[in-house]
């Protein structure tokens, strides 16, 4: 019997900080860090694990690779 | 034991790195935090991938922030002057019906310096897929009024709210490109919210399938922010996306009606070098005469300029452009130079012809004319100080007999359009004068063997000239002769 | 069915033929007098030969859909005149920073402003020095009659694919309007190559065309390709035609119809007894420098121009002002006559030796 669980993962050094992925999230995962990326930027960071899969956040982010969205199977 | 599997990631549709960025980012886009360029071009990169267009897919960057859209694309990219995207795709969607082109436009881009020449690529059903990004502003360049603006927007040229009295109301060009007859599919969308994102997710693989297949003019329209101009947060500016500017400029679907149109074929272009002359090259309608072939009598030793005159409508041009294929059958260097303008829309006509053994110098002939042929009183009156003094009149006296006053010339006259008419058509006037020509030239110049072939080329001409139309033909030579049997020398 | 290559064409006519004989694949243009039989001509000849024909909705448009036929790596040409020309400069600004292969002829009338459809040599300027914004040349071919009109377009290609560069035909209302006999070249023997860098399904898709480069070095670097490229072009394709200046102690100096009034005021001269020549540079740009400083022997020069004296500049620059150069003109679409260019001739040489 396998499990699926979905997993937003940030690269810090790829988001801006906009925040765009924060408010579109409708479970609440993501929130703007305090410490500063590469960039300049705070980044966001993932702050649960209810994350459905959505793939909100990367659509709304207007960066190419700052989100990905993972399914994880576990057997 | 867990599986990992990519559900929303990094798209192929972009560069693995983007190299042609300077500086030592190579990550990310150039794009402000929150702007809707970032989100637009994840869009398309995604589509341009998932439908397996990358090699044929041209993208324009434009003028203002998506200039540099080319960094990132891992396709074609072209950077278009400042609104002229349309005309540049248009150039490629002709150039090859293979190729996809994307116009990605901004506000003042498409809907300001350039908004003709998206209603016209529009107007004609060109196959382009445009991304229309409609932000309210001018990013790029500083945060300036853009068509699009609001009323009471300020920017920093309607520092005090755009004022619809002096600076209109924003251009609604979803609405606008919709009214017209060719394009396929306009729809507008906002970059907002992730539910009116993944509406034009669906817009712009719509548009792109369109081009796909070949079906003409798709626009989407993207309500797009760009929070650091406007100096809003995520939320204010998906707000004014959603509430403040969809007011002025409503989402949805203006026009879809791709599935009922036909795919546009364009031909193909035929290069092969025979096939070419034969559509090119003239037919050669009379066995003529050699290359090296030249009329034995003195008269064309000397280059001979000539001037015809009348008024418009009486076939001056054409009988001008009759005595240079004349010579150009007899291997002369000729020219024919007619009035042009507004002059030969009505009024008086005049046209020039040189020919020559020689390099032909002026083919304007102002003076030292050898034969002047005039088709009416004022005409003459005009032209007859170009005539050397030696030089040859003739005459068309259908509208009453030569002047008096040009009596000492050598003058050969006859009724040409009288005799014409009574041919049943004005334009063989022409024919009845070349027939006076022939006269003139027999008795003043031509040795026996040119006599003959003066008539022979003559034929010849009206051949090259009319060649598919028998009756024409026919009658033109009756129309010659006629005018050989008639014309006369004015002695005095 | 027998064809003859022999035919009676403008000079408006010819050059449509000469190009799709040469290959020309697109045709873009937007109608005006004097230079509106390319237009007709073309709209006729490409669909004939299955190939590309648009009227644009402007000349900006038609030059910007000949950069993106261009960059498509397909030989595309547009035509205009005057102050369709100097719309288009925006276009051939992009064109020559991008690089990009185009045929653009120009029939010239009177100026300024709306000026007249009477024929003028008055955008040499505009033409032959750059006329849009930033360092940039376009080789500039004048042709002086019908037969020129239809021989060019294929070397215009050629040079245009050879350095990447806008090649203009530059001419004048009466070669335009004036039809001559024509000996139509031979169609090339096959379709031209797509180039390598060409934005085409068949290149790679990493191929991009732009005149963008933001770093200050980039662009100077740029620069300095684009001036060593002119540099090449100056010193292997300047062209000029000679008649009778091997004992000439003066040269008339003309292109286009001023050229072959020239040529008959040379003769004209000589009967005179006055020792004339004629130079007829047939690049101006390359303008015939080396053509014109060979001639040592030659006391004075004339340059015989419709412009208040345009060309002449280059003719001073190309001697160092060494010797005189006298300036016979007429303007408003006025030609001069032989007798005119002789007499004006011989007085600007009476006052010279006063």
């Amino acid at each position: 019997m396998s499990k699926k669980k979905f997993e937003v993962r940030i690269a810090p050094d790829e988001c801006k900080g906009c925040e765009r992925c924060v408010i579109a999230c409708p479970r609440n995962v993501l929130k703007l860090g305090t410490t500063l990326n590469k960039l300049g930027f705070p980044y966001a960071v993932r702050t649960g694990q209810e994350c459905i899969g959505c793939g909100g956040c990367f659509l709304t982010c207007p960066e190419p690779g700052a989100i990905t969205v993972v399914q994880i199977e576990s057997e | 034991m867990e599986k990992e599997k990519i559900l929303y990631g990094r798209s192929n549709g972009f560069f693995p790195s983007f190299e042609r960025r300077p500086g030592p980012i190579k990550t990310n886009m150039h794009y402000c935090p929150g702007c809707g360029h970032g989100i637009l071009h994840k869009l398309i990169a995604e589509a341009i991938d998932d439908f397996g267009i990358k090699d044929k897919t041209i993208i324009i960057a434009p003028v203002g922030c998506a200039v540099f859209s080319y960094y990132y694309f891992d396709c074609f990219g072209i950077s278009a002057p400042h609104g002229r995207a349309p005309a540049v795709a248009t150039g490629l969607a002709r150039a090859n019906p293979e190729n996809l082109v994307i116009s990605y436009q901004g506000d003042g881009d498409l809907a300001s310096i350039g908004f003709n020449h998206i209603l016209q690529a529009a107007n004609r059903g060109e196959n382009l897929a445009v991304f229309f990004v409609n932000n309210a502003i001018y990013g790029m360049t500083g945060g300036q009024m853009a068509p699009t603006t609001l009323p009471g927007q300020k920017t920093q040229t309607s520092p005090l709210g755009r004022s619809v009295t002096s600076e209109g109301y924003p251009l609604k060009v979803s609405e606008t490109v919709a009214a017209l007859d060719a394009p396929v599919y306009v729809e507008r969308c906002a970059l907002s919210t992730v539910q009116n994102i993944r509406k034009a997710r669906l817009a712009i693989r719509k548009a792109l399938t369109n081009s796909i297949e070949r079906k003409g003019f798709s626009l989407v329209e993207l309500l797009s922010g760009c929070p650091v101009n406007l100096k809003m947060n995520a939320r204010d500016m998906n707000e004014f996306l959603d509430n403040q500017m969809s007011r002025y400029f409503p989402l949805g679907v203006y026009k879809d009606t791709a599935e009922s149109r036909d795919p546009i074929s364009r031909p193909t272009g035929i290069y092969e070098p025979q096939a070419v002359r034969e559509l090119l090259y003239p037919v050669r309608v009379a066995d003529g005469v050699s290359e090296s072939f030249r009329n034995p009598s003195r008269i064309f030793q000397s280059e001979r300029r000539i001037k015809l005159c009348g008024s418009g409508g009486q076939g001056v041009l054409s009988l001008g452009y009759m005595l240079a294929t004349m010579g150009k059958l007899r291997n002369f260097n000729v020219s024919w130079l007619p009035s042009y303008g507004p002059e030969m829309r009505g009024g008086t006509a005049n046209c020039s012809v040189v020919l020559s053994r020689n390099p032909i110098g002026s083919p304007l002939v102002s003076k030292e004319c050898n034969l002047l042929i005039a088709l009416n009183g004022p005409s003459l009156e005009r032209y007859l100080p170009t005539l050397k003094r030696n030089g040859i009149l003739l005459y068309d006296e259908s509208n009453g007999s030569c002047p008096d006053e040009v009596l000492d010339r050598v003058i050969y006259t006859l009724p040409a359009s009288d005799l014409a008419k009574q041919l049943g058509d004005l334009k063989y006037a022409n024919s009845v004068l070349l027939g006076a020509v022939a006269v003139m030239m027999c008795d003043l110049f031509l040795d026996e063997e040119d006599k003959a072939d003066f008539d022979r080329v003559f034929e010849e001409a009206i051949m090259d000239c009319f060649h598919e139309k028998e009756h024409v033909v026919k009658n033109n030579i009756k129309a010659f002769y006629i005018g050989k049997a008639n014309a006369r020398r004015i002695r005095n | 069915m027998e064809y003859t290559n022999r035919m009676l064409l403008k000079g408006n006519e010819a050059v449509v033929y000469g190009a799709l004989l040469a290959g020309c694949e697109c045709f873009f243009g937007y109608p005006i007098t004097p230079a509106s039989e390319i237009a007709h001509t073309a709209a006729r000849g490409f669909p004939k030969l299955g190939r590309t024909f648009l009227q644009a909705e402007c000349e900006i448009a038609a030059i910007n859909m000949v950069m993106g036929a261009a960059a498509n790596g397909r030989r595309a040409m547009t035509a205009s005149s005057g102050l369709g020309i100097s719309l288009k400069q925006e276009g051939i600004s992009y064109l020559s920073g991008s690089e990009l292969p185009a045929l653009v002829v120009d029939i010239m009338r009177g100026g300024p402003g709306l000026g007249n459809i009477g024929p003028e040599q008055s955008d040499y300027n505009q033409v032959v020095k750059g006329g849009g914004h930033g360092s940039y040349h376009c080789i500039v071919l004048a042709p002086s009659s019908a037969q020129e009109m239809c021989d060019f377009p294929r070397l215009a290609f050629e040079l245009a694919e050879k350095y990447r560069i806008v090649v203009y035909l530059l001419t004048d209302g009466v070669i335009g309007q004036t039809m001559e006999t024509v000996t139509l070249p031979e169609p090339i023997p096959a379709r031209a190559e797509i180039p390598e860098w060409a934005l085409d399904v068949s290149r790679p898709r990493t191929n991009m065309i732009s005149s963008i480069y933001l770093e200050h070095d980039d662009l100077e670097a740029l620069n300095r390709k684009l001036q060593a490229k002119y540099a090449a072009i100056r010193a292997a394709e300047q062209r000029s035609e000679e008649y009778r200046t091997d004992d000439a102690e003066i040269v008339l100096i003309g292109y286009g119809i001023s050229g072959r009034l020239c040529r008959s005021a040379v003769d004209e001269l000589r009967t005179k007894g006055i020792k004339a020549g004629l130079l007829r540079p047939i690049t101006l740009w390359p303008f015939p420098v080396d053509a014109i400083r060979a001639l040592r022997h030659v006391k004075q020069f004339v340059a015989v121009e419709m412009s208040d004296g345009q060309m002449i500049d280059d003719v001073k620059l190309a001697i160092n002002c060494d010797r005189p150069v006298h300036l016979v003109n007429r303007m408003g679409g006025n030609v001069a006559t032989i007798d005119e260019i002789v007499n004006r001739t011989i007085d600007a040489l009476g006052a010279k030796e006063a």
